[in-house]
């Protein structure tokens, strides 16, 4: 069968970079890099085939430009572009302007990248779907008499949320229905104050809520799911800590989860590789379907890991135009994998950047495990990126070997120079609630206000 | 002896002069400022970080455009004292 490109620029930089290089030049594929002033040292520069500069240190004048990197696409005779995450990867008329230059774009379409990035149109394809979103109100709620109608069909605790709210301002939760009658004209008065907006709406409050989401592969024909990633472990929404399978949830719970995500991606004819986001009920042990992300996720590696498929050479595949190889039934997970993002932050005053050179570092190794990163002793970590600077991945026959192999991986490995947040990594291994996978998505952030590092 | 003060960068990062790309600078060279005053912003790996005068007096001039990349201990202002 003829590809339809051989040569495949990535838009991005950073161990992303560096992983879709890996995938495509073990494809057999020509890489070209793009990179910034502020990466003309980066390893995927040393290691792609073609390296081109595209502007600027600040991202806005490099990755972010369009007009530079679809130059750079010309210049190099690339026929693929793979946006990685971050950066262009979400924009749908970046994948427009890819298309119309008659290039491949390694992703979704751009119809569907506008689509599931629409909060409100994703929350309405999944209702189409039959997929279960988190219980409220078919919008604005007028007044007490009504709302405590539609609280009745949500189940309390419910939450009041203004309209023109966001961000977790103007919301108030309450516990019954006196409550609601006593607390619902406040909100619409409150809400009026704060964003001149009285509107507000009602949804079902999680008070023990975790982050679950279900990786799926399509080829706008056909969609099959690798199960899912727990990411309950956050701080400030960034995930810290990820792993497969999440220790939540029940094997029947699973199959309806999985089964729910293959039947919403197959609703919009998806293509390439994709995530559903859920949010889990610790206590009522329900999902509801959040919002979809069309790319690869930071955290892909450890789908990999469980399940033995190479998500970033499948994603290339389908943009090459072969049909989906896998069928459902061929993928299978094994053991327990867990991912740890090394930020180059420092835990112990506030998470602070660290930017710096790498002046020494030992990666570990022996079974199990994995480290993506895009280090090398010397090299420099620029002030003006994100502060990811690799992803250690263990695997083992299951959770409680995983964290062990984890915890040993993580004497190995040592970053010097700068600023790292393997620290913190080290002491949640140590941590109870952690072993025993006793979290939601407000633990961290708890657990460190009492556990300074 | 000059009364002249240089105002320090204190991390590396990207300077930015209003705190929006909409809203109005902190502060123009000839605008007096307290010590303590915000002038700027320094980007850092996508956290910021408030750059603020450290003596009082009249800003002469920026030394530094906004949204140009900085190194910790770059002199971005000068100050005259009083």
């Amino acid at each position: 069968m003829k590809r339809r490109f051989d040569t495949l620029l990535i838009a991005n930089r950073g161990e992303i970079a560096l992983r879709i290089n890996r995938a495509a030049q073990e494809l057999g594929l020509r890489t070209v890099a793009v990179y910034s002033e502020a990466d003309a040292g980066s390893l995927v520069v040393q290691l792609a085939d073609e390296a081109l500069p595209i502007g600027p240190a600040h991202a806005t004048k490099s990755y972010l430009n369009v007009d530079a990197v679809l130059d750079a696409a010309r210049r190099s005779g690339a026929g693929a572009v793979h946006p990685g995450y971050g950066f262009l990867s979400e924009n749908y008329s970046f994948a427009e302007r890819v298309v119309q230059q008659g290039l491949v774009f390694v992703g979704s379409t751009a119809e569907s990248i506008r689509t599931m990035g629409d909060k409100a149109a994703a929350r309405a394809a999944a209702m189409r779907a039959g997929v279960p979103i988190v219980p409220g109100s078919e919008g604005v709620v007028a007044d007490a008499d009504e709302a405590s109608r539609v609280a009745l069909q949500i189940g309390y605790p419910v939450m009041i949320k203004a309209s023109a709210g966001g961000g977790g301002r103007g919301i108030r939760v309450v516990h019954d229905e006196a409550d609601l009658r006593k607390q619902m004209a406040l909100a619409q008065a409150e809400a009026k104050a704060a964003f001149g907006n009285g509107e507000v709406y009602l949804e079902r409050f999680v008070r023990r809520a975790r982050h679950i989401e279900v990786q799926i592969l399509g080829d706008g024909q056909r969609v099959v799911h690798c199960f899912e990633r727990e990411c309950s472990l956050q701080r400030r929404r960034q995930k810290i800590w990820e792993e497969a399978p999440s220790p939540a949830i029940t094997p029947a719970t699973r199959e309806a989860l999985c089964a729910s995500a293959v039947k919403l991606a197959q609703a919009v004819s998806y293509s390439g590789a994709g995530t559903l986001e859920y949010l889990y009920d610790d206590e009522s042990r329900e999902f509801f379907f959040i919002e979809m992300n069309t790319r690869i996720q930071v955290e892909h590696p450890v789908t990999e890991m469980i399940t033995g498929i190479d998500l970033v050479k499948e994603m290339l595949r389908i943009a090459l135009g072969e049909p989906l190889r896998l069928q459902q039934a061929q993928i299978q997970m094994r053991g327990a994998a867990i991912e740890v993002r090394i930020n180059a932050e420092n835990p112990a005053k506030g998470f602070m950047p660290c930017p710096g050179t790498v002046t020494g570092l030992r990666v570990p190794g022996g079974p199990g495990v994995r480290f993506d990163g895009m280090l090398f002793a010397g090299c420099v970590v620029p002030p003006f990126y994100d502060s990811l600077l690799g992803k250690l991945i263990v695997h083992d026959e299951d959770r409680a070997a995983a964290i062990a192999r984890l915890k040993r991986a993580l004497r190995e490995l040592q970053i010097e120079g700068v600023t790292t947040t393997v620290a913190l990594h080290r002491a949640l291994c140590d941590e109870p609630d952690v072993l025993a996978a006793r979290y939601d998505t407000g633990f961290l952030e708890s657990w460190l206000a009492s556990h300074p590092l | 002896m000059s009364n002249e003060h240089e105002v320090l960068c204190p991390l590396p990062g990207t300077f930015y002069r209003r705190p929006s790309p909409d809203a109005p600078a902190y502060r123009q060279p000839g605008d007096t400022v307290q010590d303590g005053d915000v002038i700027g912003l320094v980007e850092v790996m996508k956290q910021f970080s408030e750059v603020t005068a450290d003596c009082a007096g009249t800003i002469v001039s920026f030394l530094v455009e906004s949204e140009a990349a900085v190194e910790a201990g770059q002199p971005i202002a000068l100050i005259r004292k009083g």
